[in-house]
């Protein structure tokens, strides 16, 4: 039993539709849970009042971002590895999940900083980050869209998420440095993880297992239908090969 | 000095020749034949290392094989010798006077490629085989545009490089006038089945 | 290899061969920016270096379509693969080419078009040198997308979306570093980091284009 029999179109989609449904429930569980729990039943924040709360939706968000980019260079690590094709896929499934967590993330922020900062956007350098991390996403899943033969499209996706996760990171510290380069200290950036206090922390932990089992289903159910439509493909390649013979 | 077993190979994902077997020695010319479509182009590439076989085994020195596209790979703004000259150093061969000489394109040595006829163009194309100094010749419809005089110049430059040991493998209609054996792509027709085997589980 | 590059630098001298293209857009853009941004020498003083780095970089960024896609076009690619001389030495002398044909005149060019913009004094010497040692990672990474798109027909705007992200980092040290240096502040930091950038890229970046450019030809 070798996690690689999973690799087989067919396996794959016969585990995956009989995973979806309890990990539908569970994100679902995990994130009303969550979200209800930090946003009726935890106290304002003495500083932020009930501003604090969106946290509950923006962190798990921009996590997800992040590990969405994460997973697809693992997929396409896989891909160009050992060429399995449902590595190629499920990194191709995860791409628009992750550009919408990485919105998520932006937007929220911005609605958050609105009050906290005065301003809906500041080039600071997290955010920063996260607009050239949306940029990347942006680019791989156009590179996709653009080519029309699935294995050729795999190989150049791939080859450019593991060039782009080196200068996503290189674009990270060059933001850091750019950014106190113009204002000395971090007068804008907030580091959640020291801030928050144990009844903030236990629902946000809650949302963000919730987001992670959301986005696993997700990709799940996506790379499911991109194998269905990459056999769609393949049975219209069959019938037009035989009809030729 | 070319060896296929059982090759199969793929153009767009699909695979179009299966079980193809055949062997190629010095001073031996291959003609492909087959209608439109029928994989000549995506063999000869696979046979220049452009492309991967889809299964089998293909043995050959890629150091030995040139290869002649159906494009001709001229750049418009560079003379006929220019454009010789260049392949010619890639290659490492000293002298484009020969390859000039082999196909009568001396009298054109400095006029610009952009300026020249289909035909000429194709010639040019064709003497670029001579400055790469390699003994294997795989050829895409070699004659495409060419006169009746032409044909008969390029027919002289492949018996030649075969009576020097080289060897050729080309895809053309038409009777160069060079003996060699005729390989019939037909027969070897990837089918459906053969689809079916390699699409990695999705059917 | 030296007939590579001599044949490229004689193609794109050559009538039609679009030297100097990149180098009037660079005039182009700054021209422009005065006019969107009004004439207060102390407002174009202190955007100056980050002008002329943006716009040389955008003319870098045209000029990629023409880098591999003349040789893909022509049928050449396919030859240049097959031929003694391993793609990575390919990729690489078209990147130097690209460089030699755009990138080196932009640096030339920049103090000139830095009298426009009323640069402070001391920054011309930075904007040339941010330039003189940042160009040439453009290029590298520029070939790389030249490379992803060029089996593509309307890979131009693809190609702009593709290689701008990877432009982040050179533009933010190559820019520091012209900034710092027309304002007397230290840069030896971005000065370094731009450095080992350059350095890094043309090291890797070939192998990775020359690795696409392999699936490209298939």
């Amino acid at each position: 039993m070798s996690i690689w029999e999973y690799a087989n179109p067919k396996k794959f989609l016969t585990t995956s539709e009989r995973l979806l449904p309890p990990l539908w429930g569970l994100s679902a569980v995990l994130m009303l849970g969550g979200l209800i729990w930090g946003f009726f039943f935890t106290p304002d924040d003495y500083r932020q009042g009930a501003t604090v709360k969106i946290i509950y939706l923006h962190v798990p968000a921009a996590l997800m971002a992040i590990n969405a980019w994460f997973m697809m260079l693992v997929a396409s690590l896989i891909w160009v590895i050992r060429r399995h094709h449902v590595s190629a896929l499920a990194a191709r499934a995860a791409a628009p999940v992750g550009i919408v967590m990485t919105l998520i993330a932006l937007v929220t922020g911005a609605i958050w900083g609105q009050p906290m900062w005065g301003t809906w956007w500041a080039w600071d350098p997290r955010l920063t980050s996260f607009l050239v991390l949306f940029l990347f996403y942006l680019g791989y899943i156009a590179l996709w869209e653009a080519i029309d033969n699935p294995d050729t499209a795999a190989d150049l996706t791939a080859i450019l998420c593991l060039v782009g996760s080196v200068f996503a990171v290189l674009s990270r510290y060059a933001v850091n440095f750019w950014n106190q380069g113009l204002h000395q200290g971090a007068s804008l950036s907030l580091d959640k993880e020291e801030n928050v206090a144990d009844v903030f922390a236990y629902p946000l932990y809650a949302c963000m297992a919730g987001f992670a089992v959301f986005f696993v289903a997700l990709v799940f159910y996506r790379t499911g239908t991109e194998i269905r439509a990459r056999r769609m493909a393949a049975l219209i390649a069959r019938e037009r090969m035989a009809a030729d013979a | 000095m070319i060896e296929a077993r059982d090759l199969g190979v793929s153009r767009g994902g699909l695979p179009v020749l299966t079980g193809l077997s055949f062997t190629l020695g010095a001073g031996e010319a291959l003609i492909l034949r087959g209608p439109n479509g029928s994989g000549k182009t995506t063999l000869l590439r696979t046979l220049a290392g452009l492309q991967p076989p889809l299964h089998g085994e293909l043995i050959c020195d890629l150091d030995e094989i040139a290869y002649g596209a159906h494009a001709d790979g001229l750049k418009p703004t560079l003379t006929v010798a220019e454009n010789l000259q260049f392949w010619a150093k890639v290659f490492g061969v000293v002298t484009i006077t020969p390859a000039l000489a082999a196909l009568d394109l001396q009298a054109l040595r400095d006029r610009p490629a952009g300026g020249l006829s289909a035909g000429q163009k194709r010639r040019l194309s064709l003497a670029r085989l001579m400055v790469t100094g390699r003994r294997v010749w795989v050829l895409d419809e070699p004659t495409v545009s060419l006169d009746g005089t032409s044909v008969a110049l390029f027919a002289a430059m492949v018996q030649g490089h075969l009576n020097s040991g080289g060897a050729a493998i080309m895809a053309t209609h038409i009777d160069l006038g060079v003996a060699g054996r005729v390989l019939d792509l037909a027969p070897f027709r990837a089918t459906s089945a053969a689809y079916v085997a390699d699409e990695g589980g999705f059917l | 290899m030296s007939a590579l590059l001599l044949r490229d630098l004689r193609l794109a001298l050559r009538a039609g061969g679009g030297f100097g293209l990149g180098l009037a857009f660079f005039l182009i853009v700054t021209v422009m920016v005065p006019f969107s941004v009004g004439p207060t020498p102390e407002t174009l003083a202190v955007i100056a270096p980050g002008v002329l780095w943006l716009g040389a970089l955008l003319a870098c960024l045209l000029s990629l379509d023409r880098v591999l896609a003349l040789d893909w076009e022509d049928g050449s690619l396919d030859l240049l693969a097959t031929a003694p001389v391993p793609l990575e030495a390919v990729v690489s002398i078209k990147a130097l080419a690209h460089w030699l044909t755009t990138g080196l005149p932009l640096v030339l060019a920049a103090p000139l078009l830095g009298v426009l913009l009323n640069l402070p004094a001391p920054g011309y010497l930075w904007i040339t040198l941010s330039l003189l040692i940042g160009t040439p990672a453009l290029s590298v990474i520029g070939t790389f997308g030249a490379a992803l798109t060029v089996g593509l027909k309307r890979g131009g705007l693809l190609l702009s979306l593709l290689v701008m992200p990877l432009y982040v980092p050179v533009l933010i040290f190559g820019a520091e570093v012209a900034r710092r240096g027309a304002s007397h502040l230290p840069l030896e930091a971005p000065l370094l980091m731009l450095a080992g950038l350059t350095l890094g890229t043309i090291a890797l970046m070939p192998f990775a284009s020359a690795a696409v450019l392999r699936v490209n030809l298939r």
